[in-house]
């Protein structure tokens, strides 16, 4: 029968092993894959500006990017292909409440270029490779 | 209660249990607003409400763990608190730093990132916080007399756990650099080491309610921990599927995700295996169900209805979608929540001196809550899932959707009302005790 010292040594031993492996996984993809599938030579000032933008007014308490987010508001990662520019600063730049079906969205009342930054983040988000997400639609007709 | 210290303990819980009422204000806030009747848009927008709901939760538990921690360290190490004037003090800056991130909140001061959202300069002030918590614990236990395994696996959990929310601070540029780091504090607390203060606690309940032997509590709770970081540290990777980092991650986050119930499994077995074995009984059944129920429940939320989500093929449709809201609702109420509020219900009697076990209050509020948040767990499952199939599969639009789905949020009302009303029995039963005084002690010790 398992004593209390084994029992300490399966906590450790298992700790340490699989804690090993996920720093090395972790590294392997932040130096390996990262760059690549996010197209790291596009972050220009532009897309990091959008991004403060994004944070600064916790965009991510309503919608999802990645699908990560709040599930209020819809997905974003492929907005910039789904409705493109002109929508999307509609949207910013509203200063009544942007309400597509009723559901109200902040009224931001973006600048042209505070609109312009968040577009060219959300453009970049749609172009990071995310090993198929979000799915395609398989029974649209 | 054995030593004058531990009355820390209840303000710590009083705190926590004020901040779990606010808590489910704002959650029926986002339930009126999925529903379409979002009439307090002006003053707290549903992203408001989001932030200071998940704040709350992540708050009202670590002030519970840190009240717990208070109670728990004292009498394993057979030593008074090194500081209570510290404590205090402590407890005092931590609802400050509370109160002024979820004011912050309802004026675009924050940072907008899911579940860490408080602003970086009020970030310091957590980190000085939680060092003082870990200083007044870890002086504490190296003095004490005893150094036991579970004192020493639930102060190993409240460092890991400070440790881990540094990842959170630092700034990236990239989203998936972001992304990836935020997940090292998320998912390695609740998945990780929180489940070692989660054990910790869980442990010492066990010893004191059941009056099994230590050694073999402790024995099986080196067992349980050690399953905890064999699957949840590498588990990790669900998170990693779809954020732009390599498919590796859908192989090794999909075998270690289907471990992780296992950790949960053996937390339920163990919970029930010791109850059966005890020959004690201790009068304090409340405490008791609250201690079954919260191994029981996180098996169920957190392990198998985490499980069914993370598989790398469902996860492709389910990612950012309601079901995850009904996976989390019933994982943190299992394994945190219910584990905060068994042990409120072990230690009130023993801090006040009230020997008040058998209520039917107590009764109505662990059945009333625990049906309530079940049932909240089928409403969002059920929107969920009619989500996923009319967006993901059929391609509705994401609007036409939500119209669909907004019944599903009446239900979750009506259940969450089951919930409240649980909770107010809770809280009635919390002041009938009245507060912790010196009589308390020196009753046990005779």
């Amino acid at each position: 029968m398992l004593s209390k010292s084994q029992a300490k040594i399966f906590f450790l031993g298992g700790t340490l092993v699989t804690f090993a492996i996920f720093l090395g996984l972790s590294w392997n993809s932040l130096s390996n894959e990262v760059p690549k599938k996010t197209h790291e030579e596009n972050l220009s000032p532009q897309v990091i500006s959008g991004k403060h933008i994004w944070e600064k007014n916790n965009c991510m308490g309503c919608h999802t990017i990645m699908g990560e987010g709040a599930y209020y508001a819809p997905e974003l990662t492929k907005v910039y292909e789904r409705r493109g520019e002109s929508y999307i600063k509609a949207a910013l730049m509203s200063k009544t409440p942007w309400a597509p079906r009723g559901r109200k969205m902040v009224a931001y009342a973006m600048s042209e270029q505070e609109a312009n930054d968040v577009v060219a983040f959300l453009k970049w988000i749609g172009e990071v490779d995310l090993n198929g997400f979000p799915p395609k639609p398989d029974l649209k007709k | 209660m054995k030593y004058k210290s531990q009355k820390v303990a209840y303000w710590f819980f009083a705190l926590s249990i004020l901040l779990l009422s606010l808590q489910i204000i704002y959650g029926f806030i986002m339930a009126f607003a999925h529903m379409g009747y979002d009439v307090l848009h002006q003053i707290t927008p549903f992203n408001t409400a989001r932030a200071v709901h998940t704040n709350l939760l992540v708050v009202w538990l670590l002030s519970g763990f840190m009240g717990a921690a208070y109670y728990i360290i004292p009498e394993e190490s057979e030593n008074e608190l090194v500081s209570v004037k510290l404590a205090y003090l402590q407890l005092v800056t931590l609802a400050l730093v509370g109160v002024v991130a979820i004011i912050g909140y309802h004026f675009n001061y924050w940072e907008g990132r899911k579940f860490l959202e408080i602003p970086r300069p009020l970030d310091w002030l957590v980190v000085i916080n939680v060092l003082t918590f870990l200083g007044i614990i870890l002086v504490t236990l190296f003095k004490g007399k005893k150094q036991t395994t579970t004192s020493l696996v639930l102060t190993m959990g409240l460092v890991f756990a400070a440790l881990l929310y540094l990842p959170g601070m630092v700034w990236f540029d990239n989203q998936t650099m972001d992304s990836f780091f935020r997940w090292w504090v998320v998912h390695l607390w609740v998945e990780g080491v929180w489940e070692l203060i989660m054990g910790g606690i869980l442990a010492f309940l066990l010893i004191k309610i059941t009056g099994v032997d230590r050694e073999v509590i402790e024995k099986w709770l080196y067992v349980i921990v050690g399953l905890t970081f064999i699957s949840g540290i590498l588990g990790t990777g669900h998170h990693y599927y779809y954020i732009g980092v390599g498919k590796i991650w859908l192989i090794v986050g999909g075998i270690f995700s289907a471990l992780e119930p296992l950790a949960f499994l053996a937390m339920a077995l163990f919970a029930i295996s010791m109850y059966r074995k005890g020959e004690k009984k201790h009068p304090n059944k409340i405490a008791l169900s609250w201690t079954l129920g919260t191994a029981i429940v996180s098996f169920v939320g957190a392990g198998l209805l985490g499980m069914a989500h993370t598989l790398p093929g469902v996860n492709m449709y389910t990612h950012g979608t309601l079901v995850t809201a009904m996976h989390g609702h019933l994982a943190f109420w299992g394994a945190y929540g219910m584990i905060v509020l068994a042990f409120i219900s072990y230690s009130m009697p023993n801090l006040t001196g009230r020997k008040y076990y058998d209520s039917n209050a107590g009764l109505l509020a662990f059945w009333l809550s625990n049906i309530g948040m079940v049932g909240m767990t089928v409403a969002f499952g059920v929107a969920g899932v009619a989500q996923v199939y009319l967006e993901r599969k059929v391609g509705l639009d994401f609007g036409d959707v939500q119209k669909e789905i907004q019944v599903h949020f009446a239900v979750l009302a009506v259940c969450a009302t089951f919930f409240t009303t649980g909770i107010g029995f809770y809280i009635y039963e919390f002041i009938k005790y009245g507060t912790p005084n010196d009589e308390a002690l020196e009753k046990i010790a005779s």
